[in-house]
Formats: structure tokens, C-alpha cells, sequence
């Protein structure tokens, strides 16, 4: 199977290019990682982040044939060849497929995606209804593997005031959140042109969340949910 | 040269939940704490735990922190430190509000109380009717807490240095830690953490076995640096095969799917759980229910072509309930299996999952070695917690649901207790040179360059001696040829090279690192293993069946040397009487 992969290693690379690999056995039931941890064998130099290896950490993030996903839930067999590796967009490059993610995690920060309740703690847990949880669903499942915030067009131009799809996904998680107590400040913080409603729907976010969530959604509820406000 | 350096007064090496809870603890008192984490926290293994977290909150069925004890005493055989394991039971209703508190989206009952399910090992009145002890977030239970913990640390404003890999410990002469030298993974250069105190959270080493249910970073490089630093390694043969990984793959498939009612089938369809566990049955503790699989295999009535798996059954559960509590393993057992457990069942096998030793602690998370003075003697600004660590709460055997409460507990135990140290010792002690050097020398060995073996290599073959000669089953003849072959590749990684001899974020580099710690873990494994001569929890020597109480119920002590010691149990709970050996039946 035939690899086209971005290279670049800024100790040695005056820039980038995209590096030609092939592998000649590939299993039955290979996941791109899988395929990736081979190349590595073969060339040790090639780089790129990794852990659990079954979608529930969020660390290999890439950029896929030209979408975003995660290497070790990519099996190999859907991939049209030569399968083009490039690390997701929008972020600088540390090397090979390996990115800077600081700007996605300070927007991710900037939500305050934390319980805020004021009231003191009872001594037990709070209570939280069934259909209350239920709102959390498809919100606090997310891994922060970045796919959605660096397929959307709005966050490659204002990586810095937009907050993104994956850090607004995690202000509505808070904003739905029965216990939490900080709507307004959540709401208030959330104002101006561009941290959330630099969202123009496109939906990218949507197509590539690994985890099948839905950060558009989320950001239509806030939306919503201002608009309550301002009335 | 010169080494950058920065101070805090505590350092946390490891952002899973137990490096996370500590942390949180001692930022909220005011303690400057810094955490070291080879990957960015929400990494960290912890997300990968499913099923939930074991607290007597007596939500679903009548429970107390007692019971929990005795299931705790009885799923370790016995061989866990009972002082200890009354100390985790106690304190779970607590950590687990607490988590509610932190914000854990917690699954819920109509009456709004947390959700809580069946889990293996878990019973009513010492023995009795089932329980269902285990509070959980559907089956996203670890990620759930691990993030939650990250937030909070984000709140209170914890210093984190994510994609630091700590390289070793930095100890004086007079025996104090003194903080660690850490290289910065993306610039490749070393920093060092100067700390009064230290906690070591780095978690297990499953990665030492072919098929396991473990992340790739799950090399146990916590444990190799204490065992570097002259600490002894407790309890290492006790390794933990879950009973149901992805056959053939080793994805975890959650305890929590038994305990939502699915069952284990063999090739005739037989619920053979039965027949082992005539009372628990599917919800026996682990080692039984991963020895049943195993006999089942062995003597023929696996399932598939080539008979080397069981099925899980789910699907008379109902789709409804397989979605709304098992959304994690459905995707899981669709994406790697290529079954949706809706309507069919999951092919598992027995697979690598928890190291049940550790470096040796007590109940304050602080490191203790056998000393002059008694067998238990604290190592000064030196602390472990969770996996990484042995309290003894696992003892031989873990019961599902007791490790994320077991890095909750010990996390916060060791936080408290170093705010007690802090107040009493206000000063950094005198930076050791000497140390730095020695530290230094683990990258410096890597620079050499030239013809060698290679590090994937040597891995693979480290995973697969331990596959076939340290698995669930022992005996000796096949533990004392795995002791030679792990010995021979640690030989053999002296003449290893590394050909990508780049500074900036090299992870060739780093998995150099992480194969020395791995195959001196690997040692300490087969070692332990082959020296007892007795069966018992998860430790089964097909060469001496019966667990021996009159030789063998102690702790196992391994020194970075290749010496042997041992160590009492405890058994002598904090308030309570102690439970009394017996046999173990479920």
C-alpha cells in the first residue's frame, strides 16, 4: 500500500515535503495506526502522537486523504491509496504529523469548562434527573483531539477569537449542565463578533468528530439561548 | 552544561486521575504544584476506564463501607494489607461525592441519586446477594473523572508541563528526593523540577505483554525510577488479565457488561460460568473468570474456526439499555470486532490489563522500604499513588471498579499528607549535582551512534516473552527461561541504537526510554513470579496449585539488583477486626 506523508523536521528540513512510503504486506484489519507504527519500524524518524490506540484519547489526530480523523479507528481497507497524510490543518507544525495545539487548548480554556456552582456542597451528591442528564449526552463525551476546530474555515482565520467548535461543544456542556450555576457570566463572556457567532455553520466540525458529535448543534443552542437573554 | 531549572514545592510525575486528584488537593491548598506528564492529561490511561468506580453509596441496593471491605479482602486473597483496604472502603463515599461536586456527568436514577451497577466480586452481607456498588457514567466512567479532574486543576490554577517526560528521580545522599530531571519533548532539551516533595502517579506496565488492554504509554517508567532510586518493587508477579479484551485485539470490553446481565458463552452455547463459580457466575472475580476462559480454550470448546476465544453474550439485554449504558463498548466491539452487540455476541479472550504491584507505600502515599529500623521506613519527599503504586488494596487480585477509587483515595491521601510535609519543611534542601549527572547519563546513552539493534525489535520480543512464558497460567520450568530471555534483552539493549538522532520532539527517542523502563519492570515480573511457589489471585502456578498461607501470605519485595525480600501482610485493619483467611469461593 502506497503512503504520501508531510514531512518536516525543522532541525534538519529548510521546509516541508511530502514523503513517498509504501508498505508491502498490509493485514486484514489493519487501523491506519496500525499501518503507521510499520513505517516507523521501517524509518524511526517519522513522527506523530499516540496512546490508546481504540478513539478514546484524542492524541493521533491527522489529517486523512483530506479529512480529519483518528489514525486508530481509520481502518485502512476504506482509504483510497496512495493514502495522504498531512497533520490537521490550521495549526504550526512541531514535526511530521505533529502539531502545536496550544491555540486550541487556550480557547478550550477560555470557556471556563468547569462546574461552577455557588451554592455550599451538601454533603452527598446532587441530585441530577434522568432527562437532566440525558442533556449531557453528546457533549461531555469529547476528547479534545482537535478534528472539528481545525476542519472549520472560521477557526483557521481567527484561531485566536474564535473560540472554536470543540471549546464552544464544551460551553454549552456546561451552559446544559442542570448543576451549574454561572449562566450568565457563561453567556456574558460568550458576547462580541467573533468568539462564538464567527460560526457560520459550515458544519465541517460535524463531519469529522470521530465521537459522532455535534458541535453546530451545540453552538445553535447557545445561540438560542442568548437571544432568550436579550429579549 | 547548563540545565534549566524551575522550583515548586510539590511535583506530581503523572496527569492521570491519581496524579490529577493530588494535584487538585494541593492547588486548592495553596501548595505551588507542578505536574509532568509525557502527554497532554485528558491522554492520560484513566480515559480509557469504563466501568466505574466502587463506593458503598447504597443507592441501588443496600450496601456499607464494610461489605466493601470484605469483598475487597476476600477478591485480593488475602494477600491485601486490610489496614489499608478499610481506609480506601471508608473514604469512597466521600471521593466519589466529591467527583459528583467536581461535576462527573455521574449516570443517574429517577430519583436523581448516581447511577450505580453489578460489578464483579461484589456482595451483600460478606458474601451474600450480588451488590451493584459500581457508580458509573454510562461506560465512559474514567474519561468522565478524568476530564472532570483536569477542569478543576484548570480552576484552580495547577502548572502543568504536558509532553514532559520525567527521566529519573533526583535523590541526595542523605536518601531525600529531591524533585527529577524531566526532558521537554518538544524542544529535547532536559529541565529540572526542583520539589520538597515528589508523588509518583505514573500508573502500570501493561504494555510489557503483547495483547493488552493498555495504552501505548503504559510502560511503568514511575516504577523503574523508584526502582532505580533503590526503592524494591511489591508484589510484581500479581498482573491482572481481564477477562474479556477484544479477542485477538485486547480492546476492553467493561466487567460492567456482565454486570448489566450479559454472560460468557463457550462453543456449545454452555453459560460455562457455572460450573466455576456456581454462585457469582459470570461475576466472579477476575482471575477465576479469566482461568475458566483459558480452561475453556485449552480443552477445547473455544469458539471460531480456530477455537481460541469465547463470546460475550449481550443482546437478550435489550438494545435500549446496550445504549443507553454501553455506548463506549458497543462502538468498540463495532469498530475493532465488527459486531454490534445489539444482536450478536463479542468474541474476548483473557488479556493484559492491571499491574497489581507497585512501589511499596502506606496509607499516606508515602514510599516506604525496608530499613534498619523496621520493614517500612518512609523515603524522605518521596510519594506514590494508583497503579503506579502498591498500597496493598489489590493485594493478588483486583476487583473491577476498585482502581479508579484506589487512585481517588491514595491520590488525595498522598496530597494531604504532603501538605502536613510542606508545613513542616518551608526550604528546598541543597540541589545534588552528582544526581543531575547521573540522570543525564540516560539521555547521554543514546546519542552513541552506529551499527545496533533497534527499539521496536526488542520490544516486540520483550512483549512476547512475556506473553508465553509470565501469562495466567506458570510454572517453572517456562518462568525461569522467560527470567533468561528478559534478562538477555536487557544485555542486549545496551547495544541498541538509535539512528533519528534529532533533538525536537524525537518519540524514537522517548520509546528508547520507555523499553529500559519497561524491561526492568519485565524482570521484576518474571522474578517475583518464578520465586513463588504457591497459587494465588491472579498468580497461578499450575506447578504448586493450592495457595500456601504458612509460606507465602506476604509481600514480595524486588530490588533493582535482582535480590528478593519479603514483607508481612497487614492484617490488622484501623478500627474494625480483621476478616480471617479462608478458602476463596465464589
Amino acid at each position: 500500500m502506497r503512503f504520501l506523508i508531510y514531512r518536516y523536521d525543522p532541525d534538519k528540513d529548510a521546509k516541508p515535503y511530502m514523503q513517498e512510503l509504501e508498505l508491502e504486506t498490509i493485514r486484514e484489519d489493519m487501523m491506519l495506526l496500525d499501518a503507521l507504527h510499520e513505517l516507523k519500524a521501517l524509518d524511526e524518524s517519522l513522527s506523530f502522537r499516540r496512546s490508546c490506540q481504540e478513539g478514546v484519547c484524542g492524541s493521533d489526530a491527522m489529517n486523512i486523504n483530506g479529512r480529519n480523523g483518528l489514525a486508530c479507528i481509520t481502518p485502512l481497507d476504506v482509504l483510497k491509496e496512495p493514502v495522504t497524510l498531512r497533520p490537521v490543518p490550521g495549526l504550526p507544525v512541531i514535526r511530521d504529523l505533529i502539531v502545536d495545539m496550544t491555540q486550541f487548548y487556550q480557547q478550550y480554556r477560555n470557556v471556563k469548562p468547569y462546574l461552577i456552582v455557588h451554592d455550599p456542597e451538601p454533603e452527598i451528591e446532587r441530585k441530577q434527573t434522568p432527562e437532566e442528564r440525558d442533556r449531557l449526552d453528546g457533549l461531555y463525551e469529547c476528547i479534545l483531539c482537535g478534528c472539528c476546530s481545525t476542519s472549520c474555515p472560521s477557526f483557521w482565520w481567527n484561531p485566536d477569537k474564535f473560540l472554536g467548535p470543540a471549546a464552544l461543544l464544551q460551553a454549552w456542556r456546561f451552559l446544559a449542565d442542570s448543576r451549574d450555576q454561572a449562566e450568565e457570566e457563561r453567556l456574558e463572556a460568550l458576547e462580541g463578533p467573533y468568539r462564538l457567532f464567527r460560526c457560520h455553520t459550515i458544519m465541517n466540525c460535524v463531519d469529522v468528530c470521530p465521537k459522532g458529535l455535534d458541535p453546530t448543534n451545540a453552538i445553535g443552542k447557545i445561540k438560542q439561548l442568548m437571544i432568550k437573554r436579550s429579549i | 552544561m547548563t540545565i534549566q531549572s524551575r522550583k515548586f514545592d510539590t511535583l506530581i510525575i503523572g496527569a492521570g486521575g491519581g496524579g490529577l486528584r493530588a494535584a487538585l488537593q494541593l492547588a486548592r491548598a495553596d501548595a505551588k504544584v507542578a505536574v509532568v506528564s509525557k502527554v497532554f492529561p485528558t491522554r492520560s490511561h484513566t480515559v480509557a476506564a469504563q466501568g466505574g468506580v466502587n463506593a458503598a453509596l447504597a443507592n441501588v441496593s443496600p450496601d456499607n463501607w464494610h461489605f466493601h471491605m470484605f469483598d475487597t479482602v476476600k477478591g485480593s486473597d488475602y494477600l491485601g494489607d486490610q489496614d489499608a483496604i478499610e481506609y480506601m472502603c471508608r473514604a469512597a463515599p466521600k471521593v466519589v461525592y466529591e467527583l459528583e461536586h467536581f461535576g462527573v456527568p455521574f449516570s443517574r436514577r429517577d430519583d436523581g441519586n448516581i447511577y450505580q451497577r453489578a460489578f464483579g466480586g461484589q456482595s451483600q452481607d460478606y458474601g451474600g446477594d450480588q451488590a451493584s456498588r459500581t457508580c458509573a457514567a454510562a461506560d465512559r466512567t474514567g474519561h468522565a473523572i478524568l476530564h472532570s479532574l483536569y477542569q478543576q486543576n484548570i480552576r484552580a490554577r495547577t502548572h502543568f508541563f504536558d509532553e514532559y517526560f520525567a527521566l529519573d528521580l533526583i535523590k541526595d545522599e542523605d536518601g531525600y528526593i529531591l524533585g527529577a530531571l524531566t526532558l521537554d519533548i518538544e524542544s529535547g532539551e532536559p529541565l529540572l523540577i526542583e520539589a520538597k516533595t515528589t508523588l509518583i502517579a505514573t500508573g502500570g506496565a501493561g504494555q510489557l505483554f503483547r495483547t493488552c488492554t493498555n495504552a501505548l504509554i503504559n510502560t511503568g517508567d514511575g516504577m523503574a525510577m523508584a526502582l532505580r532510586a533503590g526503592v524494591p518493587l511489591q508484589d510484581m508477579e500479581f498482573f491482572q488479565f481481564h477477562p474479556t479484551g477484544i479477542a485477538g485485539k485486547g480492546m476492553l470490553i467493561t466487567e460492567g457488561v456482565r454486570g448489566e446481565g450479559g454472560y460468557l458463552v463457550n462453543a456449545d452455547g454452555e453459560r460455562f460460568m457455572e460450573r466455576y463459580a456456581p454462585r457469582a457466575k459470570d461475576l466472579a472475580s477476575r482471575d477465576i473468570v479469566s482461568r475458566a476462559i483459558s480452561v475453556e480454550i485449552r480443552e477445547g470448546r473455544g469458539c471460531g474456526p480456530n477455537k481460541d476465544f469465547v463470546y460475550l453474550k449481550v443482546d437478550h439485554i435489550g438494545a435500549d439499555v446496550i445504549k443507553k449504558r454501553l455506548p463506549g463498548i458497543r462502538d468498540l466491539a463495532m469498530t475493532f470486532a465488527h459486531v454490534d452487540p445489539v444482536d450478536s455476541p463479542i468474541p474476548v479472550y483473557p488479556t493484559a490489563h492491571y499491574t497489581m504491584g507497585g512501589i511499596p507505600t502506606n496509607r499516606s502515599g508515602q514510599v516506604v522500604v525496608p530499613e534498619m529500623e523496621g520493614p517500612e521506613e518512609p523515603v524522605p519527599g518521596l510519594y506514590a499513588a494508583g497503579e503506579c503504586a502498591c498500597v496493598s488494596v489489590h493485594g493478588a487480585n483486583r476487583l473491577g471498579g476498585n482502581s479508579l477509587l484506589d487512585i481517588l483515595v491514595f491520590g488525595r491521601a498522598a496530597a494531604n499528607h504532603i501538605i502536613g510535609h510542606l508545613q513542616e519543611h518551608r526550604y528546598h534542601r541543597q540541589m545534588d549535582k552528582t544526581a543531575i549527572e547521573k540522570a543525564l547519563a540516560r539521555l547521554k546513552r543514546w546519542e552513541k551512534t552506529g551499527s545496533g539493534e533497534s527499539v521496536p525489535e526488542l520490544r516486540t520480543e520483550l512483549r512476547k516473552v512475556m506473553e508465553e512464558h509470565c501469562g495466567v497460567f506458570r510454572e517453572q520450568a517456562v518462568l525461569s527461561t522467560g527470567l533468561e530471555k528478559v534478562k538477555l534483552l536487557k544485555e542486549r539493549l545496551q547495544g541498541a541504537r538509535l539512528k533519528d538522532q534529532s533533538k525536537i520532539f524525537n518519540t524514537a527517542r522517548i520509546e528508547a526510554l520507555e523499553l529500559e523502563n519497561l524491561i526492568d519492570i519485565g524482570i521484576a515480573t518474571v522474578a517475583s513470579a518464578l520465586a513463588r511457589t504457591e497459587s494465588r489471585g491472579a498468580h497461578s502456578r499450575v506447578d504448586y496449585t493450592e495457595r500456601d498461607d504458612a509460606s507465602w501470605l506476604k509481600h514480595s519485595l524486588y530490588f533493582h539488583d535482582g535480590r528478593l525480600d519479603y514483607k508481612p501482610v497487614r492484617l490488622k485493619p484501623v478500627t474494625v477486626d480483621p476478616f480471617p483467611l479462608k478458602p476463596r469461593v465464589y
